[in-house]
């Protein structure tokens, strides 16, 4: 969204509010509360990338990613920066148990001029801490008001809503003062600040040289939080609670990599067996078994089954048939499953911890730890997790990523059709499955890692307390999700059918299938008609994959199938933001490298389970896959016992 | 003595940090030169997590090995 279309939504008269804090201090949760629209909330920071805007009476909310300060550091904070500069009043957040680390932000608005109130958040969680803050002296110090409130169970909302309109400048402290008295942009005194740090961007707008202050005022300002905080704080002190010693233990290989195997096991009993399995049986049986007979037999009424309306309506891909009962039957069902248990993930804090278990292990791959976080969010929808790796610190990590992303990482509706497809199977298929994409990723990831040019930056990253997730934030996350994914899938879903229907009655699918001939029967050694599964895994992976259910195929051509689909670009959704994010040239190049490795590696491991199905070695396959999947955990646990000096 | 040399409950103080990036970013969590801070914990050949108040940072080896502290 950019600032002209915030410009036109301004009623006249209208005012914009805009919300900054630090990073996950809940600014999303107020953007909730005083629009009453929804924008996600999460326990990492970096949740809101782009700003959101919604009305409040006839002022309009302006919600900002959340930065630690304002200048041009990275993208969030230029983003941040712009829409503050535009800002009739700031509703700062800061967290009530991070005062130190957010009144820098809080003394920055100040400094700069801006109108403003302080939302003294999550002072219940501060109260647990054993901190009790002084809220009417703080708002003594500052000379703005300041309003303690619990946001997420709605504590203290309506007082800030009737602050908004008392909001003030605050105390400018007189070393500040007087280095702001030198310079007069003429942009005026927000800018003003800004240059004195040397903000290169706002200092070029105003034509003039960017200042040198920023060490003597970002100290200065250091020092004055310090001296506030140590004012308003009272700190009771209590021992270390559970949570806190449980995120140590998160943090220890020893018991660390134990959690992570158990979360993710809890998460595939949740996902790959209560979803995949036994909700899916329900739906889809109720789909099969009581919609399709009824939706056919009321069209038949008006339209023939074998007209070209009617295989487009009811036939074998039909839009009110085989679409909606994928679509509702079998899609939904999984998607809400695996939305339900990244929103949990998101909410707990666990996600940095991860970051900081695994880093070790993705240096290896030209990445830092907090790589992990959209590796893993790509598990829920890879679309959405390319756009959360503008979070990494360069280029070079942010090609990484997105390269392996659109690889290895199936998203949630194909890793729930695919656990659908090897449940159905001899076990050894699951494991060969996972030692296979885990191995592609493995290659690339080091093969990208080594010989990609640029730096990977070192892991900085918060951890933020430990939360125990509350069920409203997870379900509504959930609902909220879930339903974009619908919105924005129904339509794609039901275009690539009608598209694959009009294609069969113009015969034109015929020809497709005979094109694909080298490519489908010679080099993988699958049925013509799995050209239909890769059109359609073109337009949504998923879709692609539900397909295989379908086709009759023996049990080593499905697997075939399955890992090739895995390995292809995901969906045209994510082609689209591959390019917006990486550019047309690198992302054709990344499009077409995947591609190309994906049926490469598919017709390699054809011949390679050829042979050892021929030889009857499948089980002994899987059981050196168990024992490779064994030496490579205690290699890497080794590695991470052995501190290697020379590592950077 | 440098950040990765440091054992698990130890406190330091912060003497110098080389890198620009990291400097501007961790005053704004609360550190500068002159810190005081907590080792809350090391990862084995991994990040190293520090804390000071209630805030908790944690930061990869190689940036450690280059901030450099003394006992305090």
């Amino acid at each position: 969204m950019s600032n002209d279309s915030v410009e036109a939504r301004i009623p006249s008269g209208g005012k914009k509010i805009v919300l900054a804090g630090n990073p996950n201090v809940g600014k999303s949760v107020f953007f909730n509360a005083l629009t009453r629209l929804y924008v996600d909330v999460s326990n990492y920071p970096g949740t809101t990338l782009d700003m959101a805007c919604g009305r409040f009476g006839s002022d309009v909310v302006i919600d900002t990613p959340g930065v630690y300060g304002f200048s041009s550091l990275n993208k969030e904070e230029v983003i941040a920066r712009d829409i503050i500069l535009e800002a009739d009043v700031v509703v700062n957040i800061v967290d009530a148990v991070h005062l130190e680390r957010d009144l820098f932000l809080t003394l920055q608005l100040i400094d700069m001029g801006m109108p403003m109130v302080v939302a003294l958040n999550m002072v219940d969680d501060a109260a647990r801490e054993g901190l009790k803050v002084r809220s009417y002296l703080l708002e003594k110090l500052l000379g703005v008001p300041v309003v303690p409130t619990v946001a997420v169970s709605g504590r203290g909302i309506e007082e800030l809503k009737r602050k908004i309109y008392f909001a003030r400048p605050g105390h400018v402290e007189s070393f500040t003062r007087e280095k702001l008295s030198q310079i007069h942009p003429p942009a005026g005194r927000r800018e003003a600040l800004l240059i004195l740090e040397g903000d290169p961007v706002i200092s070029k707008r105003s034509g003039m040289r960017p200042g040198t202050e920023r060490d003597a005022l970002y100290r200065v300002r250091r020092e004055r939080v310090n001296q506030i905080a140590a004012r308003v704080i009272n700190n009771t002190g209590r021992g270390t609670s559970f949570a806190t010693r449980l995120g140590r233990w998160m943090l220890l290989p020893a018991t660390g990599f134990p959690l992570l195997v158990l979360v993710l096991w809890g998460i595939y009993e949740i996902v790959g067996v209560f979803f995949a399995q036994f909700v899916i049986d329900h739906t889809l049986g109720l789909m099969e078994g009581h919609y399709e007979p009824a939706v056919r037999s009321l069209i038949d009424v008006f339209i023939l089954p074998r007209s070209v309306a009617g295989t487009i309506l009811t036939g074998r891909f039909g839009l009110l048939t085989l679409t909606v009962t994928y679509m509702f039957g079998l899609l939904l069902p999984l998607v809400l499953g695996i939305f339900l248990v990244v929103s949990v993930l998101e909410d707990s804090g666990y996600l940095p911890r991860i970051a900081t278990l695994v880093d070790r292990v993705l240096i290896g791959f030209g990445l830092n730890g907090q790589a992990i976080i959209p590796l893993i969010l790509g598990f829920g929808c890879v679309t959405m997790s390319l756009i959360t790796t503008r979070m990494l610190g360069t280029q070079r990590e942010r090609r990484i990523a997105t390269f392996l992303l659109v690889l290895g990482i199936p998203c949630s509706a194909q890793t729930a059709i695919v656990t659908a497809v090897l449940v159905g199977m001899d076990p050894a298929y699951a494991f060969l499955y996972l030692l296979f994409i885990c191995s592609m990723l493995v290659i690339a990831g080091t093969f990208l890692g080594r010989f990609l040019p640029g730096w990977t930056s070192p892991l900085l990253i918060e951890l933020p307390p430990l939360r125990l997730p509350r069920p409203k934030n997870v379900l509504k996350k959930t609902w909220f999700k879930s339903w974009n994914f619908v919105r924005e899938a129904f339509p794609i879903f039901a275009g690539g059918m009608l598209l694959l229907s009009v294609l069969e009655v113009s015969g034109l699918l015929d020809g497709i299938r005979s094109f694909l001939i080298p490519v489908t029967v010679n080099w993988l050694h699958l049925p013509p008609e799995m050209a239909d599964v890769f059109i359609m895994g073109f337009i949504r992976k998923e879709f692609g994959a539900a397909f295989i259910l379908n086709v009759p195929m023996l049990a080593l051509q499905k697997f075939v199938a399955l890992v090739t689909l895995t390995l292809t670009v995901p969906c045209i959704a994510s082609t689209m933001i591959v390019f917006k994010e990486r550019g047309w040239w690198e992302g054709l190049l990344i499009w077409f490298s995947v591609y190309g490795l994906a049926f490469f590696a598919g017709g390699v491991l054809t011949r390679l389970m050829e042979a050892f199905n021929a030889a009857g070695f499948l089980r002994l396959l899987a059981l050196s896959t168990v024992v490779v999947f064994f030496l490579a955990a205690a290699l890497i646990v080794f590695r991470l016992l052995m501190p290697d000096k020379k590592a950077v | 003595m440098t950040l990765d040399q440091v054992r698990k409950g130890q406190v330091v103080r912060i003497t110098g940090m080389p890198n620009e990036m990291f400097r501007v970013h961790a005053i704004r969590f609360g550190i500068s030169e002159g810190s005081v801070v907590i080792c809350r914990q090391i990862v084995p050949a991994g990040p190293v997590v520090v804390s000071w108040n209630k805030q908790e940072i944690a930061i990869g080896r190689s940036l450690a090995r280059i901030i450099s502290v003394e006992p305090y």
